[in-house]
């Protein structure tokens, strides 16, 4: 299982691929980021433009007492104030168009992770928490929303002035300008061995707060029951395990990554001391004049300036790379295989289901369905029975192929399943799941859920055949009441009426129902019973039950166990046999 | 926020003071470089002695040094305030929801329960390191710019610094208004961690109905209900940088016009309004660094208040002092119980009973009666509108919550199965050994699939239980309901998903091996209860019937209906 555990994380990583990937995100938005150069350019000159008027409004100043040009003054100073306000409201435009940006970029990647996780294979959900999907969804989709609106710009702003700066220097005097032939090579070799020991420091980083998330995610989830069994010390404890793992991961991709802004500080300042130092040994020779030194130090200190600052928001940039790694690890999860190039749509059946030879595992070495026969012609009630654990709930992951056959082949009218569209085969059955799902919006969202186009009568047709019209009614707000955090408090039963009402509402040939009643009392049952024969009318059902007097009149009863089908016959045939089937009906009575 | 600062931030005040000390001697030798260069070109490269040229420049290397070391000591010192700080804020948050009563985390929701504990931490954590690592340098520039300009002209001072004023209040202001905005926002995200676990929890149903593209708009609606919030509160706070750029430097223009009137009344040099100038650059570009610091600092001032929010949840559910019943002979007691979860029309109404020790309740009735209800006052899950439960004479209200909880074994409707082995699952922290979970197992009727090939008790349980059938998980949960031998054992409709035949055979083990814990059986089949001590029978939340299963065969006609529907008519039992 470790392994598997590690084969799940490690993926094989590649930096320049985020990066890229990253990139072809920004590029949809070529045209707005090229404005958001123009603009950064445009306030950098801004910027430039600002001093250079102040200077000539003291050259106004400098005649001396009692010769001060005021009007000059004056004329400078509000041409000053104009360009100010412009340059304020350029660096405004410029960071709300940031900000529209990297919103845009960060829209289209979480609607690229839930996408993906729709089209993820059911299987997917039982191996992954979800709190680690929620934790790539929010924590780190959010830590790359922060870099790009805020390290972007930085960077632009870095990358325009250092080549400015540089071309000044090169004209000023090529010679010192060697000096950063030294430190600018020095500097990307120390971010980049620095970077790379950091990187896998911040992907443990953002693995460990998913797992934080995933934990905490499941323990709330089951908070009644930890708060039932007095568990809520030992889980705090089991917590704080996870928390320390996390902050420390934190702390350590800190701890390392804290080093690279004042190193690259350090190799700047060197620069600066170089400079000084051989441009001082270069006056001394006669090869260059103070005021030559003076003004290449006023630009190597511009040059500095910015690195300092881009220096500072690496980790950030490191931990933005890291977590847009694991989201595109997500987005990169293989979806269920597509369908058939020129799949069948399925649209109208006749409900004519056929099993051949089917077996079946979830892992390779434990089939639980093993060469598996069965027809159910139109109309007819096939109902699956026999111990717990003996297949029958994998019997329908395989008629609604969430999972393919091992071997054999399924046909419904004598089509190949493999060789229908996935959602129209779906489609084509209605269901009644024994774990029920509801999920948050109205009674009526929920039971309309299948069928989008239904009236308001005819929700409230299917809620009184599924004798749940009275209850909704005596809510306050009747089929508009909200169904909130998994409808902790409605009962389970009620839930299941809910969701026969659901079927019910659905045009749908093929019926299962998987202990489709096993939380409703079955008084309620008999009264529902006259509406679920309708809903069965005309439809090929496959029943899970466990009560068996509600599957006394199948057509066909399939009685399983360890993965065979051990008896088949009508109830009436399997009761003469006196087999396996009258043991288990028998029990009921013990 | 306050809480954060003065009493998770207390402990490391002294950490905190020291790493500021350190940051702001490597500042102060960041700072000096730029000062022994202007030295040094100014005053020692003119004189042109090599040694002296020499000497500033290991001077100057010497500094670079200092800076570097100092820099990053104090970068991990913050770090590690920040580590300690977050630590202490997420485990007492975690142990404060860990202890929330039933109707504070609905009141809450478990979603925005999640999302408070993630992403607001993480906000709060992210904000602590970077005010402490970036947010040194800036008010050192701002104060020695400031000083250092008083020195030079303190009339031109004032005049810029009366700018002051209005950059704090336009700074506090749009904080002010933006610290909503991220709260809505937080509000959205917990939207996020609804629909996902929603959809997780629901993939089966979403794919069968394919309804994924139903789901993809629901969730894009609420994506872009988040960019919008996002974007909202981020352009508020967009405003601040340029704001102040501009408000400083309309200051600057003042100290121009300023300087112009009193150069001309010969109180001022030009060469100090243009050192002036030269200062004023360094204070803008703090004052800058400074405005980006307030985003990070508004958007985890939102998130502390919604994490203080949960810690300062008053608690509930706490023991009183209630009398003691004199002569009691029953183990449990309901005395005219009611309650109701919304505070409408009551969910359970004047329920009253009372078991021995070793008895058996069975509880039947309708969809929505109030059976679990029933289960869920008795374990004080919520506390009785009117009435009282007493357990062994003492009123549950009186029973510390640890220890009336030692007493039971539960199985809940929708009972959770964590990602665990079977082991771990059926112990479930509590101290039991091995053999006592495989005693549990085999009560359970859980042996045979859980020694099965390829399975075992170190077989790890799939996230819900996946790897499991109804029933299997059904049967672990059972177990660990078993395995520490309650003094009350409640099983909620927990054997539904039980094939008739596994069914019985736990009833008998129960009447064998657990014959002095009290139970409570809530099931829909009639031959789960009908051999119980007592029998319950709800309709809409009353009692309808309560005796054993001849005397409500005879008495109570919904019994009956219930009793010949699913037995066939004519069924006696002998007790």
């Amino acid at each position: 299982m470790a392994d598997k555990q590690n084969q799940k994380y490690e993926k094989p990583k590649n930096r320049k691929g985020t990066m890229l990937r990253l990139g072809v995100y920004m590029m949809k938005y070529k045209f707005l980021l090229l404005f958001a150069l123009a603009l950064t350019v445009g306030s950098n000159v801004m910027a430039l433009i600002g001093p250079m008027l102040s200077g000539y409004a003291i050259d106004a100043i400098e005649l001396g007492k009692g010769k001060v040009d005021f009007q000059r003054v004056f004329y400078y100073a509000g041409l000053m104030v104009v360009f100010y306000l412009l340059s304020s409201l350029l660096s405004y435009a410029l960071a709300v168009l940031m900000i529209n940006i990297s919103r845009k970029v960060v829209y289209q990647m979480r609607h690229d992770v839930f996408h993906k996780l729709m089209e993820l294979p059911v299987g997917y959900f039982d191996t992954h928490q979800t709190g680690d999907i929620i934790s790539r969804i929010s924590y780190d989709i959010d830590t790359v929303n922060t870099s790009l609106s805020n390290d972007i710009v930085q960077i632009l702003t870095t990358v325009i002035t250092v080549i400015g700066a540089l071309f000044m220097m090169v004209v000023i005097s090529p010679r010192l300008v060697l000096v950063f032939a030294v430190t600018v090579p020095l500097s990307i070799v120390i971010t980049k061995y620095l970077t790379g020991k950091t990187r896998p420091m911040f992907r443990l980083r953002s693995r460990k707060l998913g797992e934080l998330n995933g934990f905490v995610e499941e323990m709330i989830s089951g908070q009644k029951t930890l708060k039932a069994y007095n568990q809520e010390e030992n889980t705090i404890t089991r917590f704080d395990g996870k928390n320390e793992e996390a902050v420390e991961a934190y702390y350590r991709a800190e701890y390392y990554g804290s080093v690279v802004g004042p190193s690259v500080n350090f190799v700047n300042n060197l620069s600066l001391t170089l400079v000084s130092t051989f441009g001082a040994f270069l006056f001394l020779h006669g090869q260059l004049s103070v005021g030559k030194i003076s003004s290449f130090v006023l630009y190597a200190r511009k040059f500095s300036g910015p690195i300092n600052e881009a220096a500072n928001i690496i980790s950030e940039l490191q931990s933005a790379l890291a977590a847009a790694e694991r989201v595109f690890n997500m987005i990169d999860e293989l979806p269920e295989p597509a369908d058939r190039e020129n799949a069948l749509i399925l649209e109208h059946t006749d409900g004519d289901v056929r099993l051949e030879n089917v077996s079946f595992g979830y892992n390779n070495d434990t089939p639980v369905i093993k060469n598996l026969n069965l027809h159910a012609a139109r109309g007819r009630l096939v109902a699956v029975v026999g111990p717990t654990g003996a297949g029958k709930t994998t019997l329908i992951n395989l008629l609604m192929r969430f999972y393919d056959t091992d071997d054999g082949n399924i046909y419904v009218d004598n089509n190949d399943i493999r060789e229908i569209t996935r959602s129209s085969l779906r489609r084509s059955y209605a269901m009644v799941l024994q774990d029920t799902w509801l999920f948050q919006g109205t009674i009526f969202e929920n039971i309309a859920y299948g069928c989008a186009d239904a009236t308001y009568d005819e929700v409230v047709e299917a809620a009184k055949a599924a004798k749940i019209h009275s209850y909704i009614k005596r809510l306050p707000d009747g089929y508009d009441t909200v169904l909130t955090d998994d409808g902790t408090n409605i009962s389970k039963g009620q839930k299941q009426l809910l969701t026969i009402a659901r079927a019910m509402l659905m045009d749908a040939r093929m019926l299962i129902l998987d202990e489709a009643t096993s939380n409703v009392d079955t008084r309620t049952e008999i009264q529902i019973q006259q509406a679920m024969r309708r809903l069965m009318e005309d439809k090929t059902c496959f029943v899970i039950a466990h009560r068996l007097s509600t599957i006394k009149n199948a057509d066909v009863i399939l009685v399983v166990n360890h993965g065979e089908i051990v008896e088949q016959g009508s109830h009436k045939e399997l009761m003469e046999k006196k087999g396996f089937y009258s043991q288990l009906y028998n029990a009921q009575f013990e | 926020m306050k809480r954060v600062i003065m009493y998770y931030l207390r402990p490391y005040y002294l950490r905190m003071m020291f790493g500021f000390v350190i940051k702001f001697v490597g500042t102060i030798m960041d700072l000096c470089l730029p000062w022994i260069l202007a030295y040094m070109i100014d005053t020692v490269i003119p004189q042109g002695r090599q040694g002296d040229i020499f000497f500033w420049g290991v001077v100057m290397f010497g500094c670079s040094v200092l800076a570097l070391v100092f820099n990053v000591i104090a970068n991990r010192m913050a770090s590690k305030v920040a580590r300690d700080a977050t630590q202490a804020v997420r485990h007492d948050l975690f142990e404060r929801i860990m202890w929330l009563s039933h109707s504070q985390t609905d009141g809450f929701t478990k979603p925005s329960l999640i999302s408070r504990l993630t992403t607001d931490t993480y906000n709060v954590h992210q904000m602590l390191g970077r005010v402490q690592r970036l947010g040194v340098r800036a008010p050192i520039l701002i104060v020695g710019g400031i000083l250092v300009t008083l020195t030079l002209d303190p009339v031109l001072t004032l005049v810029l610094v009366s700018v002051m004023p209005v950059i704090v209040f336009i700074t506090v202001y749009v904080s002010k208004k933006s610290i909503p905005m991220y709260t809505a926002l937080q509000a959205a995200v917990d939207q996020f961690v609804r629909i996902i676990r929603e959809d997780v929890a629901g993939i089966r149903v979403i794919k069968a109905l394919s309804k994924t593209d139903y789901e993809k708009e629901k969730y894009d609606a609420v994506n872009k209900e988040v960019v919008g919030r996002e974007r909202k509160a981020d352009t508020t706070m967009a405003v601040v940088n340029p704001s102040m750029n501009m408000f400083l430097n309309l200051g600057l223009v003042f100290v121009v016009l300023a300087g112009a009137y009193r150069v001309n009344a010969g109180l001022c040099e030009v060469g100090k309004i243009l050192a002036f100038l030269t200062y004023f650059t360094i204070i803008l570009n703090a004052m800058i660094n400074i405005s980006k610091m307030f985003v990070i600092i508004s958007k985890a001032v939102a998130s502390a208040d919604r994490i203080v929010e949960v810690i300062d949840a008053p608690p509930e559910m706490l023991c009183g002092v209630f009398e003691r019943l004199e002569n009691e002979d029953a183990f449990i007691r309901f005395e005219h119980v009611s309650f109701s979860y919304k505070g409408g029309e009551p969910d359970v109404d004047d329920i009253s009973f009372s078991l021995k020790r070793g008895e058996t309740l069975g509880i039947l009735g309708a969809t929505g009666s109030g059976k679990s209800t029933i289960a869920q006052l008795l374990m004080r899950f919520y506390d009785a509108d009117s009435g009282a439960i007493y357990i062994d004479g003492e009123d549950i209200r009186s029973i510390e919550a640890k220890a009336l909880r030692d007493k039971f074994g539960v199985v809940f409707q929708n009972d959770t199965l964590f990602e665990q082995s079977i082991t771990e699952n059926i112990r479930l922290g509590r101290e039991l050994s091995d053999e006592q979970v495989k005693e549990a197992v085999l009560y359970a009727r859980a042996k045979e699939f859980v020694e099965e090939k390829g399975r075992g008790y170190d077989k790890l349980v799939n996230i819900r239980g996946a790897n499991l059938s109804g029933g299997q998980k059904q049967r672990i949960l059972i177990a660990r309901a078993l395995a520490a031998h309650p003094e009350i054992l409640v099983l909620d409709d927990s054997s539904s998903a039980l094939d008739y035949k596994t069914d019985a055979a736990l009833r008998h083990e129960l009447a064998e091996h657990f014959k002095d814990t009290t139970k409570v059986i809530i099931a829909q089949r009639i031959s789960s209860v009908m051999y119980a001590d007592h029998i319950l029978v709800l309709d809409d939340g009353k009692m309808i019937g309560y005796g054993t299963h001849n005397e409500l065969m005879e008495s109570c006609e919904v019994y009956r209906e219930i009793g010949i529907s699913q037995i066939g008519e004519g069924q006696e039992v002998s007790v």
